[in-house]
């Protein structure tokens, strides 16, 4: 067990210094001056050369990386061009709205696709399953942003029950904070629940197949109890799996989501940001979310030990 | 993981009369050919000219003459939609290329060679995995700047590692099998054996992997240029046109239904086929039924 | 009265039948061997009477079990009748248990359902079960995966999980078709044990005629799904009565008509082996140690005259295919030198080798797995041609193939098929065929009739005895089985835990084995003269 999780903690740090190379060079080479944008058109070369000093631009490369880095590792992650505050302070104050948003979407999706993957599972070709799949189908096929339009003319224009958009901040109460993710998060979730439910559901179909069903059930276990006790189990692996990559996608596609629905998240930010070239932000954001990434990942390999002793190994 | 593949032992024929009793590969493929020839069929006819800008007519509705109504500079809907196919198609079909163009060679390459150059080449893809896709396609765009060109690459950088892992994965469960130890036998190198006995056999699984990815690809090419980095305007986009309607959901909802439904709808017929394709050549998907 | 009896019983699954009238019947304490090819319903009687059927399947007869109407009960009846009045025991031991489960919850799973114990007293119960099956608690606690167990200790396993409630009828589906003979003859005294104890009535679903009647008092023979004859096993098979009973009796026991041996001993070998050596990097134990290697071959020297026909025999896992993969030069040897016509192969790049592969050949055991479904059999019999200097033209090479096919026995319209439209007889033909294309000097076979039926393995067997003495090609044959060795070879190789232990002529060895390993590999075997002669004994 602690070799093969040490194998996986050693590969996502390995990933991880080599994304940080990747953003920090990906930045370096990109147009446009940071000291330059900082100080607009009118500032005079001597000018321009003294910030960069002063803001270490003239360093060697290897020294600036080493130091950026250091920086991240003390979350110290610099200072905002357009917003001159620290990153820090705009990406905590951000987070309050993307991380739940993320959370609900993820919990929610999982809370739909699982029963109903296993459902369709279970009755197998009968109506139920064709009726749920098809609904899946549809729900694999529909951009989340065009979903988020639609329900926000469906519930805020048309039946009025929640807002179009915006974020009056956890400050004003829980609930109507809540309220105001509410859409955001549906829309996020159901695609990402019409994946799942299918990937749940061809898992569960597959470890149906195997021999060893066929043994329990020789045991004298009643169908449901072989799917409980024996299948599940074994079918969550490839749910995991969707699960670790479903996070990513649902971190990136807030990214959009924000905008449909004015939502000052870090999405919304990285978004203004780039259009800004305000690169220590970009930068910072970038990060944050490989590293989130990466941190999922692991969770998803460490779960898959606790599910699959095959990988414990034991001696 | 491993990846079990039935190999399935058909002929041709054999094949495209199951292929006429599925019912998802008729509907996938009767809409993926509906929407490729609307694109076809905009470049020598629209309803509308879409260049043209008509003011007096915007934000019509749904009418007989503009059966899905008009934009905000009076142009035609439909019309819109049909030129955009272009782009949505062209986008992800180019995508889908440099994806398998570039990640199919590199996963049977690692899955022949084994060990070192196996091993780094899939904690590179780990790498570009670590990146959420859309966010490294935007950021791409925004160096880059906005535009069509640039979102095929952003978009099909990302299918690279995709496909690297699918024939990685396909080549590793064929390796094994006697017949090319045969192979082997009868003093066939490596590369002889990928392309003569690999890759004919794991061309299903591409193939639908494939059309899994160019359905990606039109989502991923209506997301960019929804946020205005894919294609720029006068070009119509589907993802433009919903950016377009989303401040005049009010008055004039059916810019941002339609544009939308042709997404859904294309996506669909994608998913179908694939799903399709995969049913009628994998034996053991079948016995599912 | 009977335990079981099937009467009048067919099957069809989606239109297709299966069964055909079948009549069987099993008393207390029976055994009944079912015996039949493949293809032949053995296995859906079992699942028939188990009620484990796939959905499309449509079953029609009598089937009682006990005095219960197995074909109208309910599923509540049969789960309560599965594994507590009824057990099975599958052919694969590798997949038949849940791979995130310990086998003591495997165990005691059934156990805990039927008779509502504590899981504290059928974990007790699922340990003396254990036990009883030869897997004891220092070794093999219950906590232990399926994944830390061989294919024996599973097959125990299983079968712990099918006596476990002392069922009334067990039903044993080819329980020893994945094993090796030794532990097959393990696993069949254990079953006859549990058996005789608990006054069981089995039923032993089997292929290999022998096996069935060492061990059933009655057999039942089956084709295409209907019943050729059946009766006491030893008045059966004495008698033949039925001429399909004859023939599968005969082809069980087939040796090929061969004119003796090839002069050995004189000239050049046509392959050395010596001091050969593979090692495979183990599994780590600790993070900080280095993790021992697991040495497949250890130290092994053979030679091999032009024309001889070699058995390299040893149980699974002992290393006899790792050193057949190294002399064919698929497989790099850790140290030692393989020497072929006088040229060393080891350590040449591919290459330098193609003159050696010209001379090589291989035929393997599966064959479905050993071609490529995609390509016609005119490419697949040609790909050796390959190794060639001189590249034949199309027209060459069609001619060639026609020419390789024909002494194969199979027709030159078969040149357009691709695999997929030939039996596993015809398909093992092919390989001959392609093995032989380039008139090698030398092939290596690796089981390559074991999965074969009967009746096709004494035809291949043949097969491969007239091409040695037509074109003298020596053979180095890779088996467990000794009935194959005895049967075509002239030398034996004895081959133990990556040893070679013993060397001899054939019936030498056979009749006389030395080492430890070659007397358990005889005693082990199951030998259809010998198990009729002791059943006429016992049944008179």
């Amino acid at each position: 067990m602690t070799a093969y999780l040490l194998k996986r903690l050693a590969i996502a740090i390995a990933t991880l210094i080599l994304a940080s190379m990747v953003v920090f060079a990906v930045l370096e080479i990109l147009p446009g001056d940071p000291a330059r944008l900082m100080l607009g058109l009118n500032a005079s070369a001597e000018q321009v050369e003294l910030l960069r000093n002063q803001m270490g631009l003239n360093a060697p490369l290897v020294l600036r990386y080493l130091h950026w880095v250091g920086g991240l590792l003390s979350l110290d992650f610099g200072r905002s061009y357009t917003y001159s505050v620290p990153v820090i302070d705009l990406v905590r104050e951000r987070m309050a709205v993307s991380l739940p948003l993320a959370l609900i979407a993820l919990a929610l999706s999982t809370i739909i696709a699982i029963p109903v993957g296993l459902y369709s599972a279970s009755r197998r070709g009968r109506a139920g399953d064709t009726i749920a799949m098809g609904a899946a189908q549809l729900g694999v096929a529909v951009p989340n942003f065009w979903f988020a339009l639609m329900l926000i003319y469906l519930f805020a224009v048309w039946l009025r029950l929640v807002p179009a958009g915006g974020f009056p901040g956890w400050g004003a109460g829980v609930w109507p904070a809540l309220k105001s993710l509410l859409l955001p998060a549906v829309a996020l979730a159901l695609p990402q629940a019409a994946i799942l439910a299918r990937v749940a559901r061809s898992a569960l179909i597959e470890v149906l197949n195997e021999d060893y069903i066929r043994t329990a059930r020789a045991k004298g276990l009643p169908y449901r109890a072989v799917l409980w006790r024996h299948a599940l189990r074994n079918a969550m692996i490839p749910v995991l799996t969707i699960l670790g990559l479903q996070f990513a996608f649902l971190l990136a596609g807030t990214i959009i989501i924000e905008n449909v629905f004015y939502l000052p998240g870090l999405g919304r930010l990285v978004f203004q940001a780039i259009t800004q070239r305000d690169l220590v932000v970009v930068e910072s954001i970038v990060m944050l979310l490989v590293v989130a990434v990466i941190a999922v990942n692991l969770v998803v390999d460490v779960s898959y030990a606790i599910v699959d002793p095959r990988l414990r190994g034991r001696q | 993981m491993t990846l079990h593949i039935d190999i399935p032992e058909e002929t041709f024929g054999s094949i495209l009369a199951k292929a006429f009793r599925n019912r998802s590969f008729l509907i996938g493929f009767a809409i993926t050919v509906l929407v490729v020839a609307m694109a076809l069929v905009s470049y020598v006819w629209t309803p509308y000219d879409v260049t043209k800008l008509v003011i007096s007519d915007k934000t019509l509705a749904p009418s007989s003459a503009h059966w899905f109504g008009t934009d905000h500079f009076g142009r035609d809907i439909l019309s819109m939609i049909m030129v955009g196919a272009r782009n949505s198609i062209a986008v992800a079909l180019v995508a889908v290329g440099i994806g398998m163009g570039v990640g199919v060679p590199l996963g049977t390459f690692a899955a022949a060679r084994g060990g070192f150059v196996d091993e780094a080449l899939m904690r590179l893809n780990d790498l570009v995995f670590a990146f959420p896709a859309l966010l490294s396609a935007i950021m791409i765009t925004a160096i880059f700047g906005p535009g069509a060109i640039n979102a095929i690459i952003a978009i099909g950088i990302f299918n690279i590692p995709v496909f690297a892992r699918v024939a990685r994965a396909g080549a590793l469960a064929i390796w094994p099998r006697e017949f090319i130890l045969a192979a082997r036998a009868a003093g066939k190198s490596k590369t002889q054996i990928s392309i003569q006995h690999v890759l004919p056999n794991i061309a299903t699984l591409l193939l639908v992997q494939g059309t899994i990815q160019f359905a990606l690809g039109i989502l991923a090419e209506a997301g960019l240029s929804y946020v205005g980095l894919g294609a720029q305007p006068p070009m119509p986009s589907w993802g433009r046109m919903l950016f377009d309607a989303q401040t005049r959901m009010v008055v004039a909802p059916w810019m941002a239904i339609f544009p939308g439904m042709a997404i859904v709808i294309t996506v669909l017929g994608l998913n179908l086929l694939g799903d399709g394709i995969a049913d009628i050549l994998d034996p053991k998907s079948r016995r599912q039924r | 009265m009977s335990l079981l009896e099937i009467e009048n019983l067919s099957l069809a699954i989606g239109g297709t039948p299966i069964l055909k009238e079948v009549e069987l019947s099993v008393a207390p304490g029976e055994v009944m061997g079912l015996v039949g090819e493949s293809g032949s319903g053995k296995s859906m009687t079992a699942l028939t009477i188990m009620q484990l059927l796939p959905h499309a399947a449509r079953a029609s007869g009598r089937v009682s079990f006990d005095g219960i109407d197995i074909l109208a009960a309910t599923e509540d009846q049969m789960c309560a009748l599965r594994g507590d009045d009824i057990g099975m025991v599958f052919q694969e031991p590798m997949t038949a248990l849940n791979p995130v489960k310990t086998i003591g919850e495997q165990i005691a799973e059934g156990i805990r359902w039927h008779t509502k114990a504590s899981r504290a007293e059928a974990e007790d119960r699922a340990r003396k079960m254990l036990d009883r099956v030869g897997l004891p608690e220092a070794k093999f606690p219950l906590s232990r995966y399926p994944h830390e167990l061989s294919g024996g200790q599973r097959q125990r396993v299983v079968i712990a999980i099918a006596c476990a409630l002392k069922p009334k009828l067990l039903i044993a589906d080819e329980p020893t078709t994945a094993l090796d003979v030794v532990l097959q003859a393990q696993i069949l005294d254990l079953l006859r044990g549990l058996v005789s104890e608990n006054r069981m009535g089995l039923l032993l679903i089997s292929h290999d005629l022998a096996v069935v009647t060492e061990m059933a008092d009655r057999i039942t023979i089956l084709r295409h799904g209907e019943v050729m004859e059946a009766g006491d096993t030893a008045r059966t098979l004495s008698e033949q009565l039925n001429p399909y009973t004859r023939q599968l009796a005969l082809a069980s026991m087939h040796v090929p008509a061969r004119a003796k041996a090839h002069a050995t001993g004189q000239g050049k070998p046509l392959l050395e082996v010596e001091g050969v050596t593979r090692d495979y990097s183990g599994r780590r134990t600790s993070l900080f140690q280095r993790p021992t290697p697991i040495r497949a071959v250890d130290d092994v020297s053979l030679s091999l005259a032009p024309g001889q026909s070699v058995a390299l025999v040893g149980r699974s896992g002992c290393g006899k295919s790792t050193l057949a993969r190294m002399i064919l030069a698929l497989d790099k040897s850790t140290s030692g030198t393989i020497r072929f016509r006088g040229e060393t192969i080891t350590g040449r790049s591919e290459a330098e080798l193609k003159p050696a592969r010209r001379d090589m050949q291989v035929v393997f055991q599966d064959p479905y797995g050993s071609f490529d479904p995609r390509q016609k059999v005119e490419k697949l019999v040609a790909e050796p041609l390959h190794v060639l200097e001189k590249k034949p033209t199309p027209a060459e090479r069609r001619e060639m193939v026609a020419h390789t096919l024909h002494e194969v026995g199979l027709g030159v319209s078969d040149m357009d098929k691709y695999p997929h439209e030939f039996s596993g007889g015809q398909r093992q033909r092919l390989s001959i065929a392609r093995a032989i294309i380039t008139r090698p000097k030398l092939v290596v076979a690796d089981e390559p009739v074991s999965a074969l039926d009967v009746s096709i393995r004494a035809q291949i067997l043949d097969l491969f005895a007239e091409l040695n003495q037509r074109l003298g090609i020596a053979y180095l044959f890779i088996t467990h089985d000794l009935t194959v060795a005895r049967a075509i070879t002239d030398e034996v190789l004895v081959m133990h835990d990556g040893r070679i232990v013993e060397r001899g002529k054939t019936s030498d060895v056979l009749d006389h084995p030395q080492s430890e390993a070659a007397k358990a590999l005889v005693a082990a075997a199951p030998d259809l003269h010998r198990a009729i002669a002791r059943r006429m004994q016992e049944q008179g």
